[in-house]
């Protein structure tokens, strides 16, 4: 991936990849002509940047001011288009969201497609496009890159791994170990979107819902977040298994236990619905463009008015607190009056039969 | 979802639990079964039982398709996907749920059968008229809720022709389990909640004769409101020392049920000899087969599927779990070898099984209490 002038090279590529009707080939993975017009058209256009400009199989970036941050993950979700988002954007929110958790401002990004024979050039173009869109939304630029292809049957139309660095400031010691007693529990809004814009979207279960993806990149709420209260105690997305998964991992993580309000939960009324009628939990239903925060509980109201005046944070909450518990398990007080315990979820979450 | 929250209030539960209260009789003892998982599950959730005095106790039934369907017939579902070469649809409960030598449906698939989860039968339908080259079999599970919907593809497949599609049927009936319960070594009991989304098919009038044999039987929703409703009545009954069958779902349930799912089930299906049941052994006329009309699309007969039982394993106390001899935690296994994750005996294997009912919701009250 490294030509970024935008514009063909007619010495090399004498005839235009037939975007609107081409599917990518084996020959598009091979290395040879091929592969470098689908790079320079499809990529390089798009991600335009002075580091992939370098043209180098590596990027070369300048020192950075505190310590390195680096997260990876991998992206297969189907379909690839969902109310909301595609594959592209999800690859760039969640890995920015990944090194963000850390308190660190994210700086780079690299990208990697496992493509599979036989996906249509304008699928491929529309997701790159939108991964471009989605870094340059978020400032956080996408500097290298890879591209194989794949026998059909063999991938799912196209698997994207990205990788993030970022830079944190010394003094911030966020982290899923450091949890306290004590601490308020906030979520930065309506859970549960994710999962059922994805759900309402797989073969054999097209429902009729409004509900979009909230894949969203939450480094700028961080930032503001962290700068005001450095004493915040941890971050974390709730992606899959959702608040369910993400919070016994943290009750285990720091020793403690957690208590939640279900009347606090923010879940949309379409979202409800749409889990009451599948016969899941809300609680363990992904998101995409959500964060958990850890903070003393003096601290949660001056946090909460940061979430709530920061992009992507309207409709955050406190949620619950952490107590003491040799137990570790999360509980969740209902709004009819008693008690239950919030447990993992085994495998995905299926619908029950009666 | 507001018919929903509406019988989720809180302060009204608080009331009709004090009216329960003021109900019982102190020195008096009450035994009651919920039969179905449904309620199981609710009442654990919501913490029901703890909002009851102490002289009502609550037994958690059978009444969970997936727990009390035996080891060997998952075995045979398993076989069918694996060495037949059948596109095998299924609920997706039945996925993790394990066979012998810890073998699943989920294990299957991902050794190379095509196992496919769906929501209706027609999906499954659907897979068979776009695929007409491949066989696909239907692993029909449930009580009377689901097997309408069975009925009813047995029905349109034949209308349709549609020879690659069969059902691998494992319905079973709810009044010969009741029955079985009531008839072998169990709590003495006083009371029955039944299952409201089965008497929305069969009616109310099939638990007459438990209410014969001196039990008060209430038909209850699935909400909070609804059991303790049901338990409020229940209790009167005992305390009348009248025994009837109530309904106290009228909102959904018209005391007849459903004649015309019943005429469709009556149409493409045959009461079975005797059916295996996990945890209540084999029970006569409990259990439905394909119609002799609709031989064409049994899976059984189609694949020649043999039946072999496999015992339940060793110190698992299911069976008394579901009979109210034992509760869940007092079962050697239960929580630790025994969990959700990696279930050893059919109460743990559904959420709506009694015991991981007790695992998700209840165990930190004993542990804290312990």
């Amino acid at each position: 991936m490294n030509d970024q002038s935008g514009v063909r090279n007619t010495r090399l590529f004498p005839h235009a990849l037939d975007i609107a009707k081409g599917r990518v080939d084996m020959t598009h993975g091979g290395g040879g002509r091929a592969m470098a017009q689908l790079v320079s058209e499809v990529f390089g256009s798009a991600f335009d940047n002075e580091y992939l400009a370098q043209g180098n199989d590596m990027a070369v970036m300048p020192p950075a001011n505190g310590r390195l941050v680096m997260s990876t993950d991998g992206y297969v979700i189907s379909p690839l288009f969902f109310p909301g988002g595609d594959i592209g954007s999800l690859a760039v929110h969640g890995t920015i969201n990944d090194v963000a958790m850390s308190g660190a401002t994210p700086l780079y990004l690299s990208a990697s497609f496992i493509i599979e024979e036989g996906l249509p050039l304008a699928d491929l173009r529309q997701i790159v496009v939108s991964m471009a869109d989605a870094s340059r939304a978020a400032g956080v630029p996408i500097v290298t890159g890879d591209t194989k292809v794949v026998e059909r049957g063999k991938a799912d139309g196209v698997f994207i791994s990205t990788a993030g660095v970022g830079v944190l400031a010394d003094g911030v010691e966020i982290g899923g170990d450091r949890i306290r007693e004590g601490d308020a529990i906030l979520v930065s809004g309506s859970i549960g979107d994710h999962g059922i814009a994805i759900l309402s979207k797989r073969e054999n279960l097209d429902f009729e819902t409004t509900i979009e993806s909230d894949s969203a990149p939450l480094h700028r709420m961080i930032r503001a977040m962290v700068d005001a209260e450095p004493e915040i105690h941890c971050l974390r997305d709730p992606t899959r298994g959702g608040l369910a998964a993400t919070l016994n991992e943290l009750a285990n993580q720091s020793g403690v236990g957690l208590v939640l309000r279900e009347e606090a939960l923010p879940i949309k009324s379409a979202v409800r619905g749409a889990c009451e009628l599948l016969g899941i939990d809300p609680l363990g239903v992904a998101n995409e463009g959500k964060l958990l925060a850890f903070c003393p509980r003096e601290k949660a109201d001056a946090v909460l008015r940061i979430m709530r005046s920061a992009e992507f944070g309207a409709d955050a909450a406190i949620i619950g607190h952490v107590v003491a518990d040799p137990l570790r398990l999360v509980r969740l007080e209902t709004s009819f009056g008693s008690e239950r315990v919030v447990e993992w979820l085994n495998g995905e979450q299926l619908p029950r039969i009666c | 979802m507001k018919y929903a929250s509406e019988f989720r209030d809180g302060k009204l539960a608080r009331k009709i639990a004090a009216a329960i209260a003021a109900e019982c009789v102190v020195d008096r003892s009450y035994t009651f079964m919920e039969f179905c998982g449904g309620h199981t599950h609710t009442i654990a959730r919501y913490g029901l039982e703890a909002m009851l005095p102490e002289n009502i106790r609550l037994v958690h039934g059978p009444g969970c398709p997936v727990c009390v369907l035996p080891v060997g017939r998952i075995d045979s579902a398993i076989e069918l996907a694996r060495d037949h070469g059948v596109i095998l649809c299924t609920y997706g409960d039945m996925m993790r749920v394990p066979g012998s030598h810890r073998a699943s449906l989920m294990k299957a698939k991902a050794g190379g059968a095509d196992v496919r989860m769906v929501w209706s039968t027609l999906d499954a339908l659907k897979i068979a008229r776009e695929n007409p080259d491949r066989e696909v079999a239907f692993l029909a599970i449930g009580f009377e809720t689901t097997t309408p919907p069975t009925a009813m593809a047995l029905k349109i497949a034949k209308a349709e022709g549609l020879t690659n599609f069969s059902v691998f049927c494992n319905h079973v009936l709810t009044p010969a389990a009741m029955r079985a319960i009531l008839d072998g070594e169990s709590l003495p009991l006083q009371g029955i909640i039944g299952p409201g989304h089965v008497s929305a098919v069969i009616g109310i009038e099939p638990y007459q004769e438990f209410a014969d044999r001196g039990q008060a039987i209430v038909v209850a929703g699935f909400e909070p409101l609804d059991l303790l409703q049901a338990i409020l009545m229940l209790t009167r009954q005992v305390n009348e020392g009248r025994p009837r069958v109530e309904n106290a779902y009228v909102r959904a349930l018209p005391a007849v049920g459903n004649p015309k799912a019943r005429e469709v089930i009556a149409e493409t299906m045959q009461l079975r000899g005797a059916f295996e049941w996990r945890g209540l052994g084999r029970l006569p006329d409990s259990a439905l087969c394909v119609a002799d009309a609709y031989a064409a699309f049994d899976a059984e007969l189609k694949f020649g599927l043999p039946y072999r039982a496999v015992p339940d394993p060793k110190s698992c106390a299911c069976a008394e779990v579901v009979r109210g001899l034992k509760r869940p935690e007092e079962c050697a296994l239960f929580g630790r070898v025994c969990t959700p994750d990696d279930p050893i005996g059919s109460c743990m294997v559904s959420s709506e099984g009694g015991c991981a009912a007790h695992w998700l919701y209840g165990r930190h009250r004993s542990k804290t209490a312990a």
